[in-house]
């Protein structure tokens, strides 16, 4: 019997649903630039080496690269087209104009879909390879510069904007952190991924 | 890439009858490596069995107090896992100095393991590589190889394993636990990577057919006090040149326990039983831990470009051993 | 649009004060389209099938089978393909035939395109190109770059080959101190974030190509040639630009989509993977160099010699002129420079950020700091012992130097007068600490541009220009610019760049973009100004005004003119693992008047990250036996990621050009000249190791260790 090599799929972006057939090979980074014309989201490698191609799943970074579209249906994406409410840019976005954070832009998406994780991350306690101490009773280390730039480290950006990415990364951070420490919303996006996420509270069931 | 099907699978025994029934499904899990391999034409399977669906996303205590992780856990949610990280933190620690967080996110525990070589050779079809095309030849061994195994190596293929994850698993004794039509099995992390040989295109042990469910770590109080260093060509998003998992208990100056694993030179993570050996019941200090190093990578093949290796790892495992056995002083 | 000035109402002195992108809403909504990312109708991908031979001829193509594939469209090879004309001289010389492809079977380097595969979908194109069956007859290779090749011989490029004064060996033979060493720098790649991508298509009987490059109306120049048609026929846009550093002129991926859309009568798509641009998108010749330096007890120089090799393709000459820096730097009694370039079967080299200076900054200025250690003289007050009056070589006088001033800005802020200059005796650690510094220069020029202002009806300014801004900065700049000439406030004035329909420009090369558009731009303003003094009323369609600066620019008298600055690392070591970490750096440059601060700085940054990435990580590695590379990725070939970039700061010393009608100089290159070498000398600082050979990679640490035999000598292992 002859596999099918397509399928008719709907894909959840941005809050729109979208159906379309694909060809399996496709990757949501092509579904997504050649077919939806959601073209903020970029193909810098297509090899999941270079993080311009970044994207949330689920409330998770991940590289629309290396993810098949027939394998993204079902799930909640959102690209840069949906990091803003309306008009009003969100404070990373906001950040990264202010600062200066990008010269020639193409890596920019990325680095914003990829900075809101971030700050998600961090607030959810997951440490990094920058972390000292990684076991829980050491508790969450500060979003320190040395932990932006680690935890930031999958975005390349070849104009070496670095230093002004971390400053907006770093500025979000506190609008964020001063927004969740007022009880408040930011006009961040939904990151579910984090909260009930979590293989990890399965686990931390059966602790003995 | 060549055109294929593609099946999401909900549970065990539907993803085990047809990995069973064809042999050329493969496994998708995050995609991280397979997706990108497709894409060089290295990997062409005729379908793809979707298995993030599988109920296999649960990290929880066996009966004996250790830990078992399912295959669909990402390697993200293992490195955040509070009990990973406060039994066994050289496992986080090497998961986080893999990759980036945005394939940590993608990738699940089951692909970690059976990642394929970054070696240049290996993805380039044009060259010759016997473990992508048996017979063909070995490009790295007269070319390009600074980065290629010391250890276990053959005339036949020197390339790495890639994984970090996997280098800590070496050095706690993990079980790989999987199921194919004829039931559940279970390989000894020993057993798991088949040495190089003249077959460097058959990498594990597992049956044909078999889907990867999970991984088991004994309970193993060593492992409260390990640590993994990971030494790159640059500061992060890059594989090893040389790591080290590290797990040392030393009681009155003496070592009473340690684990040692290497990573970045063979083809497999590298247990260096021969150090441990050396270490167990002796003293913990410099020289001791020098001596270690030097058992283990007494076996050591180098190539006009990855002797530096050799120096390497013996100053890694040096250092690393050092800097448990000052935390434990304290 | 957000600036960090509040005062939107001023009407003087945007230039000069720090202003957020004008399309940076665009940017971080993803609103910006690149060239790949114009939709258009019946739109048709390409792909391009690469050489998998380094020497040879083509025996035959396959195409049938793959014309036979879902939705392929058609093959383009040497059999069948339009023939171009090849034999011109464009903006920079004769083309590379490299990007006229598919005029013949021979193939000169591995990666050479070869066929182009046109289908329905991307998906189909990439499948077709990846069983689309090539038969070679392979010839052997030679891609061998080492020091002293026989073949070696001088070239003029952008710069003399050669130039000299003095008898050398007779100024060495009286100097107290001599130094001699050899300096290597590896293959280099560009690598811009976005891969060059070209749609091509007919409309009306006119070429359009929306395009990925640094100059629309060069691009144009050169298609219209290739292609034999007249330059007002053939259109060429590129509004946002990922990333250029040299590698985005003309390219094979242009020539293949006119090609294709010629033949097929529909847009066709072609973009270059990642793989691809390392074989297809230039890059920077290997060097290899030889620095000799004489100098008196006090550091004074009697003798500077520097030679330069680097490589080039079989099928076109390019040059980098790694030794010309010095005729800029440093004089001595007797100067001798040269460049010389050895042809290989590679692709060809091109310009990449600071074609020349950069590998040569690094020679020379590692050079300087093995002499300050010789003669024990602080690396800076030799360097300032050392100060022409003059252009060493040209004895033309400088329009400014104030390098003096960076390095004595940069000292104090970096703390430099505390430093105690004996090597390895600095740790945290298991980390040795060092720092280091280097001197910096590149050329400050202007070409003719033209540019078109329209005073609109409803008072508003509309600047046209065929500008490229691939992340400088440039259309903010200019709008600045063009809002202090008018008198108004920058939101008053729209800046439109990247149509060749809006007449021709200097490319964004070069250092010489902003400059160059910026003059045209002053230049049409003091003409509208003058025609809207007069008291005229706008009319609906506006005034327009058209500026031309090449009479301007070619009155220009002769003079050195460039730009300088100071460069400051610290650098960490680990000796026993091979790892170098930067601490932080400090650039202070004098690089004419700074337009925005704001971009500025961070263009400067950006120039220093990639010495950081110079000097620690990149390094292209050529397979002998296939001659093609190993690991042509972003994973096999590494770039700084964020994790090894410090706190990396920039600033700058008034410095204005006194001949440029803004004071600009230009700042795109500026900031790598020196830094590698400045990070080099900083591993010297901190472990007493001379690196030089970069990368600076863990494996030539480890071998090199402290240099006392500590730890790099034991590679035990047994020799498989």
């Amino acid at each position: 019997m002859a596999l099918s090599t397509s399928s008719a799929i709907t894909l959840n972006i941005n809050g729109e649903k979208h159906a379309l057939p694909v060809d399996h090979r496709t990757t949501l980074l092509d579904a997504l630039r050649e077919r939806l014309d959601l073209t903020g989201t970029k193909k810098g490698c297509d090899q999941g080496q270079c993080g311009a191609c970044t994207v949330l799943i689920d409330g998770r970074r991940a590289v629309s690269c290396l993810q098949l579209a027939v394998a993204a249906e079902g799930r909640e994406i959102t690209t840069i087209e949906g990091v803003a409410d309306g008009e009003t840019l969100h404070p990373v976005q906001q950040a990264f104009l202010d600062l200066d954070g990008y010269q020639c832009g193409y890596c920019t998406p990325g680095q914003i879909c990829s900075a809101l994780a971030v700050i998600e991350e961090h607030a959810a306690g997951w440490p990094s390879a920058a972390s000292a101490d990684v076991r829980p009773e050491a508790g969450v280390p500060p979003l320190t510069p040395e932990e932006i730039r680690e935890r930031m480290s999958g975005n390349l950006c070849r104009c070496g904007a670095y230093v002004s990415i971390v400053e907006a990364v770093a500025r979000a951070a506190a609008v964020h952190e001063a927004g969740s420490a007022q009880g408040i919303g930011t006009q961040g996006i939904e990151t579910p991924g984090l909260e009930a996420g979590a293989a990890g509270s399965v686990g931390t069931e059966g602790a003995a | 890439m060549k055109e294929f099907g593609y099946q999401r699978v909900f549970d065990v025994p539907g993803a085990v009858a047809l990995l069973g029934a064809d042999p050329e499904a493969r496994c998708l899990g995050g995609g991280t490596n397979l997706v990108d391999l497709m894409k060089a034409g290295v990997e062409r399977p005729g379908l793809l069995v979707d298995v993030r669906e599988l109920p296999l996303d649960g990290i929880e205590f066996t009966k004996g107090g250790g830990l078992r992780i399912g295959a669909t856990v990402t390697n993200s949610d293992l490195a955040a896992h509070p009990e990973v990280r406060r039994h066994y933190p050289a496992l986080a620690q090497a998961v986080l100095a893999g990759a980036s967080g945005q394939l940590r996110n993608m990738a699940t525990v089951g692909g970690n393991l059976l990642q394929r070589t970054r070696c240049g050779y290996f993805t380039d079809l044009a060259r010759p590589c016997n473990k992508r095309t048996p017979g063909s030849g070995c490009s790295a061994i007269e070319g390009e190889h600074h980065n290629h195994a010391i250890l276990g190596a053959s005339s036949h293929c020197v390339a790495v394993h890639p994984s970090d994850m996997a280098v800590a698993l070496a050095a706690f004794d993990a079980v790989v636990h999987y199921e194919t039509a004829d039931g559940p099995g279970e390989l000894p992390f020993a057993e798991f990577y088949l040495p190089v040989g003249d077959t460097p295109h058959r990498e594990t042990a597992l049956p044909s057919g078999a889907l990867i469910t999970g991984i088991t770590l004994p309970p193993l109080p060593v492992a409260a006090t390990s640590r993994y260093r990971k030494v790159r060509e640059r500061a992060s998003y890059a594989f090893a040149i040389g790591s080290v998992a590290a797990a040392l208990d030393v009681r009155d100056g003496i070592v009473n326990d340690v684990r040692l694993a290497l990573g970045a030179v063979a083809s497999r993570p590298w247990r260096a039983l021969a150090a441990e050996r050396v270490l167990t019941g002796g003293p913990a200090g410099a020289e001791a831990f020098a001596a270690a190093a030097d058992a283990e990578l007494a076996a050591a093949e180098v190539l006009p470009h990855n002797g530096y290796k050799v120096t390497l790892m013996r100053n890694l495992v040096v250092a690393l051993l050092t800097e448990l056995a000052e935390e434990a002083a304290r | 649009m957000t600036t960090t000035t509040t005062e939107t109402t001023a009407v003087r002195g945007a230039v000069g004060t720090a202003h957020t992108r004008v399309e940076g809403l665009a940017k971080v909504t993803g609103a910006a389209r690149y060239a790949g990312e114009i939709p258009f109708a019946e739109l048709a991908h390409g792909w391009l099938v690469v050489s998998t031979i380094a020497r040879g001829r083509i025996r035959s193509v396959e195409a049938e089978p793959v014309l036979a594939m879902p939705g392929v469209l058609a093959v383009l090879h040497h059999g069948n393909a339009p023939r171009v004309d090849t034999d011109y001289v464009g903006m920079l010389g004769a083309p590379d035939p490299t990007c006229a492809v598919f005029q013949h079977d021979r193939v000169p380097s591995m990666g050479w395109p070869v066929a182009l595969v046109v289908a329905e979908t991307s998906e189909e194109a990439r499948a077709a190109a990846e069983a689309l069956v090539v038969h070679y007859d392979q010839e052997p290779h030679d891609i061998d770059f080492a020091g002293g090749h026989p073949d070696a011989y001088p070239l003029d490029g952008h710069l003399p080959a050669v130039a000299e004064k003095g008898d050398l060996e007779a100024e060495l033979t009286a100097s107290a101190v001599v130094l001699d060493a050899e300096y290597t720098t590896p293959e280099e790649h560009h690598n811009p974030m976005e891969p060059h991508a070209a749609t091509a298509r007919w409309d009306g009987g006119r070429l359009e190509v929306v395009d990925s490059n640094q100059g629309a109306t060069w691009v144009v120049g050169e298609l219209a040639k290739l292609f034999s048609l007249d330059p007002s026929a053939v259109r060429v846009r590129s509004e946002h630009v990922g990333g250029g550093f040299g590698s985005k002129g003309l390219r094979a991926h242009q020539v293949a989509a006119v090609m294709a859309a010629t033949v097929l009568q529909r847009p066709v798509r072609v973009v270059l993977t990642r793989r691809q641009m390392f074989s297809l998108a230039g890059y920077r010749s290997p060097t290899s160099q030889r620095v000799r330096l004489g100098a008196d007890p006090d550091g004074r120089l009697r003798a500077l010699e520097h030679r330069a090799l680097s490589l080039t393709s079989t099928v076109h000459e390019f040059i980098e002129p790694s030794a010309a820096v010095a005729r800029v730097m440093y004089d001595a009694d007797a100067h001798h420079t040269a460049n010389t370039v050895v042809r290989l079967d590679v692709p060809t080299p091109t310009f990449m950020r600071a074609p020349g200076e950069a590998p040569g900054s690094f020679a020379l200025e590692a050079a300087l700091d093995e002499l300050a250690e010789k003669c024990g003289i602080d690396p800076i007050e030799l360097r300032l012992r050392n100060e022409p009056e003059k252009g060493p070589v040209s004895g033309l006088p400088f329009s400014t130097r104030n390098l003096r001033a960076c390095f004595e800005e940069g000292a104090r802020r970096f703390g430099w007068a505390d430093r105690d200059p004996r090597p390895g005796l600095r740790r945290e650690g298991r980390w040795l600490l060092g720092t280091g510094t280097a001197a910096a220069s590149f050329g400050a020029g202007a070409a003719p541009s033209t540019a078109v202002l329209t005073a609109e009806a409803d008072g508003t300014f509309t600047v046209r220009i065929a500008a490229a801004d691939i992340g400088t900065g440039a259309r903010t700049a200019l709008t600045l610019v063009a809002a202090d000439a008018l008198e108004v406030a920058p939101d008053r004035v729209r800046v439109r760049i990247g149509d060749s329909d809006f007449g021709p420009a200097m490319i964004a090369g070069g250092s010489m973009g902003t400059r160059s558009w910026s003059w045209a731009v002053m230049a049409a303003a003091k003409e509208l100004r003058e025609r809207l003094a007069l008291g005229a009323d706008v009319p609906p369609e506006g005034i327009t005004v058209r500026s031309d600066t090449t009479e301007a620019i070619g009155a220009l008298a002769q003079k050195e003119r460039h730009s300088f600055g100071a460069q400051f690392a610290e650098v960490a070591v680990d000796v026993t693992t091979g790892e170098v970490r930067v601490r932080r750096m400090l650039g202070v440059f004098a690089a004419g008047r700074i337009v925005n601060p704001l971009t500025a700085r961070n263009q400067f940054v950006g120039g220093m990250i990639w010495g950081i990435s110079m000097a620690l990580h990149e390094e292209a590695v050529r397979d002998r036996a296939s001659g093609g590379h190993v690991g042509a990725d972003l994973a096999g070939y590494h770039v700084a990621t964020h994790a090894d970039v410090p706190l990396v700061e920039a600033d700058w010393v008034d410095d204005p050009d006194p001949d440029d009608p803004v004071g600009i100089k230009g700042i795109g290159e500026i900031g790598i000249v020196g830094a590698a070498a400045a990070v080099a000398n900083a591993v010297w600082h901190a472990t007493g190791v001379r690196h030089r050979h970069l990368p600076i990679r863990p494996d030539r640490v480890l071998r090199a260790g402290t240099g006392r035999g500590s730890v790099g000598e034991r590679d035990a292992g047994h020799r498989r």
